[in-house]
């Protein structure tokens, strides 16, 4: 009874849940539907121009983007996406399909390549902060700081004459010349010492396009692709507050091994409020890291700092106090939640060999109609009334109880796919709703199950109540374990596969959890108290539980000291005559341990008429002993 | 025929009628391995016929379209190559998105001229281009994993479960036989096989395996114990089993397959090609043989592989040694001409039935 309750305050609660969503939320009454019922947003995706100058664009690199898109798609949460390729060779594009209308993050989420890589920081100069103006809007700000300097970033923080120094120097010749500032003087001609080597790097081109470079202008922050690997990068940081004069790349991307994201541990071990992702470097890459810190620990500001670079722009440059040897490290920045966790998501899928650009964006319709949808709800619809007819020929009234918990398993399963798809982002798709069809069958089976147990006791001879126990205790068992085989399916394909599969196993999942749910905590406290009910419980011809049906012939203990004696079966076989009936077809062998007295003595009756034929084949047998003995 | 179907029940479960389905198992293993072998050669005469979805294809985008009726493209496509139904989709605001199978040059610009006439629109505003998977080798790489992990942790829970490997080897020899003759069957009607296809392959798996579970269930239950009696086989125990959740089986097959018919029916006749259709179908043979493997192939191979355990052979001999009437090397004797079939109940009879089979006190 309790269990009961429970259930229907849990459905309470859903419903509220969904009711409130709607109300205060973005939540809707309808599950939302996938790509193929819904339709959606298309997102053609070419490569940058100067990716696809230089040859780098092949089916190879394309098939790997699809790849790293779709592992991002589908870490995002479980809307089913379409990603395939369009055309060929250097003019190949991606096609993304997505369901509904994909947020601006979304959107981002696909598109950015976000290569990752870590430089060390040459020069660094703080972009005067229009303060002049109160309200920095980009065209003020613009205005306001438009050329950057000597003297602005001599007033900032940043060492500015290593800045000038250089640029003299460099103004000189075309070959650097060591700064006063750098920690080994070059000799003339020779490669760089350190990547950290400024003077190799910084030359006067590099000078001058750091010093003409705006970090107010938004233009210049909108990212894109990282500078040459050997050689120095000016660029911003994202949130335009710094500029950068950057060494040549020390560690790539591709060394990440994973990356999560989380609020930042204080060095006192308690959590933090800041947002940050946290790496793991592969073994190569920890080795690289731990060669640059050591290098750069012994440095000065801000030659002492490496940057992390992601698509061109400098997200965070910390300062290294300390030799990293673990390959652990933690990129802080003004990072949100959702940025952290989408960043995240996306180093941990690794970086899109080459840079995207969206070219198009625009609405599809749904692939199958809406008449697919309809049809295919009314062909289940069928099938459902189909199986109620079936249940009630097959179970008489008990055939009610069936309807009812399959009911019970739709208005449950309605409601959490409801309340997924807007927490999480679920979306129904065809094939989901063939697999929900599917699943009355499953959901069924676990009735069937039992109700035949219980009515194996009953031909046992057991009175209903004790029928219910026994039969429920058997018949949990093989639920239990039937089910857990049909979650494990569903757990491994979920965790392993992707795309569509993804989709269908979560689907499968969530039926078999409801089963489980369904049987557990409405079709037992039910039937339990339907053995209660004079109808069911004396075994009503239309029951579905009569025990004369069900082979149950002659005396039967109906509990509480009745005894019910069947009409039919009454005449022919009262207690002897069912005793006399019995030894003929019990093989029990003489002097076993354990045997009962009817039997010891049926057995010394068959050894006086050992040389008599037997009775016929199709005599009357005796199921069991209980009950009728007495 | 309600009536007459419980009054079947009763009998089975009494063993009064007996279906010998182990002891005839040497027809069901012919009858499979040849319903196999012809899914096999199915798979490789005209083989399976992979959708665009799979290996790409070619799109055409009609633009300046004003009646956006799909049917029109449909049609268009089917007159020049039929093979495979194309796709239509709505694009924007007043453009058509179709996609077919791979079409070679030729009639690339027949589809083209097709499409412009169908609506109505200049020939240099359909245009076409080819498209790659969008269920590629990866998806399909990480399916087959996933596919390779839920295996061996079906085999390993089952092994852990029912405490024989054997139970777990039979049920996964079931269930290879179910997805062959299934994908068998699909090649033998030509239809595309869609991700959709997939998916319904992918549910037969689970459902397979559901079933054979709790057919394994039953026979677990009846032949716990088994050796140390000696009345009956392990295999008259087990088919016994069989006999007692026959009609089980034929219930939940029925309840099941009603809604799939439902799709399979609806799907076929009156939508033609689709998703729908390619599901209902795999659904429908798949669960079709997997209720008829889970009876008639996994216990009968479990029960072969029982049988070859010394400790069954053992039990074998002293059974048939006892029923032969004579003297049994243990001096067990049993009375001549006892039944083959094997009896419902304790198997020694008497045994106590625990504290819930008493009658109980009323409750105040």
């Amino acid at each position: 009874m309790r269990t009961l309750v429970t259930l229907g305050v849990m459905i309470v609660v859903m419903a509220a849940a969904i009711a409130a969503g709607i109300t205060w939320s973005k939540a809707t009454l309808a599950p939302k539907l996938a790509l193929d019922l819904e339709g959606g947003t298309e997102i053609i995706l070419t490569p940058v121009p100067e990716a696809q100058a230089s040859g780098q664009v092949t089916s190879t690199t394309i098939s790997q983007a699809i790849n790293v898109i779709r592992q991002r798609i589908d870490a995002s949460g479980v809307a089913e996406a379409e990603i395939g390729s369009q055309g060929s060779g250097s003019t190949a594009k991606i096609v993304v399909s997505l369901p509904g209308t994909p947020s601006p993050e979304t959107v981002k989420l696909v598109t950015t390549s976000a290569q990752m890589e870590f430089r060390p920081v040459l020069q660094q100069s703080y972009t005067p902060v229009p303060t002049a103006t109160p309200t920095p809007t980009p065209t003020s700000s613009g205005t306001a700081g438009l050329p950057p300097t000597p003297s602005a970033s001599s007033a900032a923080a940043a060492p500015t004459p290593t800045a000038t120094a250089s640029a003299a120097a460099g103004a000189a010749g075309a070959t650097p010349t060591p700064t006063p500032s750098a920690s080994a003087p070059a000799t003339e001609g020779a490669g760089p010492i350190s990547p950290s080597d400024a003077a190799y790097y910084v030359t006067p081109a590099v000078q001058k396009q750091f010093d003409s470079l705006d970090c107010n202008n938004v233009k210049n922050r909108s990212g894109g692709v990282n500078g040459p690997a050997n050689a120095a990068f000016v660029t911003c940081s994202q949130d335009g507050s710094s500029k950068f004069i950057l060494g040549p790349v020390e560690l790539q991307g591709q060394h990440i091994a994973g990356a999560s994201s989380g609020l930042n541990i204080l060095p006192n071990g308690t959590t933090g409020t800041e947002w940050v992702v946290n790496l793991k470097l592969d073994g190569q890459g920890t080795t690289e890291f731990a060669k640059t810190t050591t290098r750069l620990v012994k440095e000065t500001a801000p030659l002492n700092e490496f940057a992390v670079v992601l698509d061109g722009l400098v997200v965070s440059a910390p300062a290294v106090n300390d030799i990293i040897p673990n390959g652990q490290a933690v990129i802080s920045g003004s990072f949100t939640r959702t940025t952290a966790a989408t960043l995240a998501n996306q180093l941990s899928f690794g970086s899109l060999p080459v840079s995207f650009q969206v070219e198009s964006e625009q609405q599809i319709s749904a692939t199958l109609g809406s008449e697919y949808l309809q049809k295919g709800l009314l062909a289940g619809l069928i099938g459902l009334v189909l199986v109620v007819v079936y249940s009630l020929i097959q179970y008489r009234v008990l055939g009610f109880l069936t309807v009812s918990s399959l009911a019970l398993a739709a208005v449950i399963t309605y409601l959490v796919i409801t309340l997924l798809s807007w927490l999480q982002g679920y979306r129904l798709s065809l094939p989901g709703v063939a697999g929900l069809i599917v699943a009355i069958g499953i959901t069924a089976d676990s009735f069937i199950v039992y109700f035949e147990r219980i009515r194996d006791e009953l031909r046992d001879g057991r009175p209903l109540a004790a029928a219910v126990e026994h039969g429920w205790s058997r018949a949990r068992r093989t639920i239990l374990v039937s089910d857990a085989v049909n979650f494990m399916a569903a757990a491994a394909l979920y965790v392993l596969a992707i795309g569509s599969v993804r989709g269908f196993a979560f689907t499968l999942g969530l039926t078999t959890i409801i089963d489980l749910l369904i049987v557990f905590s409405f079709t037992h406290p039910m039937m339990e108290i339907i053995a209660r009910v004079r109808f069911f419980a004396d075994g009503h011809r239309l029951s579905g539980l009569d025990p004369r049906r069900l082979g149950v012939e002659g005396v039967r203990y109906a509990g509480r000291g009745r005894v019910v004696v069947a009409p039919k079966a009454a005449a022919a076989t009262d207690g002897h005559g069912t005793a006399a009936a019995w030894p003929t077809t019990q093989p029990a062998a003489v002097g076993l341990p354990g045997e009962t007295i009817a039997e010891r003595r049926a057995a010394a009756r068959r050894a006086g008429t050992a040389t008599a034929p037997s009775t016929s084949p199709a005599h009357d047998e005796r199921p069991t002993t209980e009950g009728e003995q007495h | 025929m309600a009536a007459g179907f419980a009054q079947w029940g009763n009998d089975l479960y009494t063993g009064r009628r007996s279906y010998d389905i182990v002891g005839h198992r040497r027809w069901w293993f012919a009858v499979s391995g040849v319903l196999v072998l012809a899914a096999i050669v199915l798979l490789f005469a005209p083989g399976l016929n992979p959708g665009i979805e799979f290996r790409g294809g070619s799109e055409f985008v009609v633009t300046g379209v004003v009646n956006r009726d799909q049917q029109k493209a449909v049609t268009a496509v089917a007159a020049i190559d039929n093979r495979e139904v194309a796709l239509v989709t709505n694009q924007g605001s007043n453009s058509i998105r179709v996609q077919t199978r791979q079409l070679g040059s030729n009639q690339v610009e027949q589809v083209r001229e097709a499409l412009a006439k169908a609506y109505n629109v200049n020939v240099n505003a359909v245009t076409s281009t080819f498209i790659g998977p969008t269920w590629g080798a990866d998806v399909s790489k990480k399916a087959v994993s996933g596919l390779v992990v839920f295996l061996v942790l079906v085999a390993v829970v089952m092994t852990a479960y029912f405490r024989n490997w054997r139970m777990a080897v039979a049920a996964l020899a079931a269930l290879f036989h179910d997805i062959a003759i299934t994908a068998g069957v699909y090649a033998a009607v030509g239809w595309e096989v869609t991700p959709a296809t997939v998916i319904g392959f992918l549910t037969i798996l689970g459902y397979s395996i559901y079933d054979t579970v709790v057919v394994f269930d039953k026979v677990r239950e009846n032949t716990d114990g088994v050796i140390h009696q000696s009345r009956y086989t392990y295999s008259e125990k087990a088919n016994l089993a069989v006999n007692q959740t026959l009609v089980r089986s034929i219930n939940t097959s029925v309840v099941a397959l009603l809604p799939v018919a439902g799709i399979l029916f609806i799907g076929a006749f009156l939508l033609g090609a689709g998703t729908l259709r390619d599901i209902a179908l795999a659904l429908f043979v798949g669960m079709l043989v997997g209720a008829y493997s889970s009876i008639f192939l996994a216990t009968p191979l479990e029960v072969a592989l029982r049988e070859r355990e010394p400790e069954m052979i053992a039990l074998r001999k002293r059974v048939l040694a006892g029923r032969a009437g004579g003297s049994g090397t243990d001096g067990e004797a049993v009375a001549a001409g006892a039944l083959a079939a094997p009896l419902v109940g304790p198997l020694r009879p008497g045994a106590h039935q625990g504290f819930a089979a008493q009658p109980r006190r009323r409750r105040k």
